[in-house]
């Protein structure tokens, strides 16, 4: 299939890309095979696959967007990254995505080992909990902290698991990744790259988008 | 090959101006070699086809029907007048455009709509074959259709869609012929009939050759249709299609045209009332011993069997898109039936798409008024149309 393929529905709408989004859809190549986990509305699968001509694939824990991204014509399976990833073979995808989706999991490292194993390169977008506003808030309101890319309560928040930067690149280092490049996420969900052994970016960055390969 | 004058019908047509579509005669030169090791030949197969098939013969889509559906997908049904079993989602402008695309709907191997079952004559004997006739599988249904597909010089089917039976043959299309399905979408079905689907065709299988009106499946010698057995069948089987609440909603406790109760065994209840209808009618349009041959067909499904106990290996290398479907009310064939295709298309790192639809009513809700069904097919045709450049 030629990227930009006229032949899709027309009737549909667009859904609007988020900016952290678009950076993730800027590091993967045209025509490449792709597996996003957590796939949501299927905003950037749908990006990747009409204007990219990627071949896409989507895994999503809620039936509804499930059914909503199959409505829309993208190949999507309900299921949860957690117990489900085990079915893939290995290596069958030259990318897996994991968006803003790793700290709501409950065993982030098996998941991040399974996407290295299921995947040639990973990308792994997360929010920061080391952020400035995350520190101060505990610091001195001792309240848990409610910012903008972590709008919960902590009675409600499905981040089970936040990390700094500096955790993951801790851990992704003791799992055997290889980080190939690395961004930053403003509050407005803007874009830079972030340097070799940065750690500006723990206090400023309120998240962050990391491209690894298995070493 | 040839082609005859039009299919046989066991049964009186209440729409004789209807189309009664094709038969052609198949198996001639190279008989159709079953499962159980006997043959067929010739055999004929009754279909329907709507639209129009273009020049490089890539829009057709072949739909699989279910136990008790017939070719007559999108037009009525000449035996009994009624619609097509799929007039809302087929013909012009739907779902499954027909402007768009050729439909073939087959009346399956062993099925009693002019498609060769125990109903036909044995050639042989000058009698209906009954219980001579060789027991069919899916496999052979597809063997079948494969060879009506080849009859019209088609290569690649754009989709083969079907519920229920109809889905095994889709899952069963794909294993034998992979590079012949272009997409596939296999609803409310599974990979393998399960023990609690097994026991309820026995109960039917038993009501059927517990009327004295069956004669060991004889009944045509003897003049006689054995109804009841049929009916009751029916019955039990069209309990399975729907679900407890969808049950509840629609019938409740209510009494059938009455007051009170009648303290005798009269269809006091509006369920019962309804359970016989469906039983009664269906005798009207299905023949005793190819519900036998259906059944059986189904019971004896187990596609992961074939492929060394791992249904990924029945996928192994195929580049077919698929769609899998399931309804959270179906307990027949249960989502979790289905999740068991995807995890194995999943493992043989298939392109697939699954949904699961909310409604409560039951497995039947494959052939109803079901929009979310209706997005999932329109939006899963239209991108493999365009993954196959299809206008």
């Amino acid at each position: 299939m030629k990227p930009g393929n006229d032949i899709w529905p027309q009737s549909r709408t667009r859904l609007p890309l988020r900016p952290d989004l678009w950076a993730i859809a800027e590091m993967i190549p045209p025509g490449t095979r792709v597996l996003d986990i957590g796939c949501g509305d299927g905003a950037l699968l749908e990006h990747l696959v009409r204007d990219k001509g990627v071949d896409g694939r989507g895994l999503e824990l809620i039936q509804q967007n499930v059914n909503s991204c199959v409505a829309r014509g993208l190949s999507v399976v309900q299921g949860d990254a957690d117990t489900d990833l085990g079915e893939y073979p290995s290596g069958i995808f030259d990318i897996t995505i994991l968006s803003q989706t790793i700290q709501a999991t409950r065993q982030p490292r098996h998941v991040l080992n399974e996407l290295l194993r299921i995947g040639a390169r990973t990308i792994v977008s997360f929010p920061n909990f080391g952020h400035w506003r995350v520190r101060t808030s505990l610091l001195f309101r001792g309240r848990m902290p409610v910012t903008r890319s972590l709008d919960h309560n902590w009675y409600d928040t499905p981040n089970i698991h936040l990390c700094t930067i500096a955790d993951f690149l801790a851990t992704a280092r003791d799992t055997g990744a290889h980080i190939e490049s690395a961004m930053a996420i403003d509050g407005l969900g803007k874009t830079r790259n972030m340097k070799d052994g940065e750690s500006r970016a723990n206090i400023f960055a309120e998240g962050a988008i990391f491209l690894l390969a298995k070493r | 090959m040839a082609d005859l004058e039009g299919p046989h019908f066991l049964r009186p047509l209440k729409a004789p101006e209807e189309n009664p579509g094709r038969v052609l005669r198949l198996g001639v030169e190279r008989p159709l070699v079953l499962d159980s090791g006997k043959q067929l030949s010739p055999f004929n197969i009754a279909y329907m086809t709507y639209g129009t098939l273009n020049a490089d013969k890539s829009n057709a889509i072949l739909i699989c029907h279910a136990l008790s559906g017939d070719q007559f997908v999108a037009s009525r049904q000449p035996v009994t007048g009624k619609p097509g079993w799929w007039d809302e989602v087929v013909g012009p402008g739907r779902i499954i455009d027909t402007d768009r695309f050729f439909v073939i709907c087959s009346n399956v191997l062993g099925g009693c709509m002019g498609t060769t079952g125990p109903g036909e004559i044995d050639r042989t004997t000058c009698n209906s074959y009954g219980l001579d006739f060789p027991l069919v599988t899916i496999r052979d249904m597809v063997r079948a259709q494969t060879m009506l597909v080849d009859a019209l010089g088609i290569d690649q089917l754009f989709c083969v869609i079907g519920g229920s039976m109809g889905g095994m043959q889709v899952l069963q299309w794909v294993a034998s012929h992979p590079e012949r399905v272009f997409a596939a979408m296999p609803m409310a079905t599974g990979a393998r009939h399960s023990a609690q689907n097994i026991a309820f065709h026995e109960v039917g299988r038993q009501a059927i050759m517990a009327d004295p009106s069956w004669h060991g499946g004889d009944y045509a010698l003897h003049g006689t249709v054995p109804s009841k057995g049929l009916a009751v069948a029916r019955m039990a089987a069209h309990i399975t299609y729907l679900s407890e609440p969808a049950l509840q909603r629609k019938f409740g406790r209510n009494l059938q045209n009455r007051e009170a109760l009648s303290f005798g065994f009269d269809a006091d209840f509006q369920i019962e009332s309804y359970l016989r209808h469906q039983g009664m009618t269906f005798v009207d349009r299905f023949d005793a011993n190819s519900y036998l041959y259906m059944t059986r067909a189904m019971d004896y499904f187990d596609l992961a069997a074939d492929y060394g106990g791992v249904l990924a290996e029945a996928f192994r290398g195929a580049k077919t898109r698929f769609c899998l479907v399931s309804f959270t009310s179906d307990w027949l064939f249960p989502t979790v039936e289905n999740k068991r295709i995807a995890h194995a298309l999943n493992a043989a790192g298939a392109n697939v798409s699954f949904v699961e639809i909310v409604s409560d009513r039951g497995h039947d809700a494959f052939l109803l008024h079901e929009p979310e069904l209706y997005d999932t097919i329109g939006g899963f045709l239209s991108a493999a149309a365009a993954a196959r450049n299809l206008p």
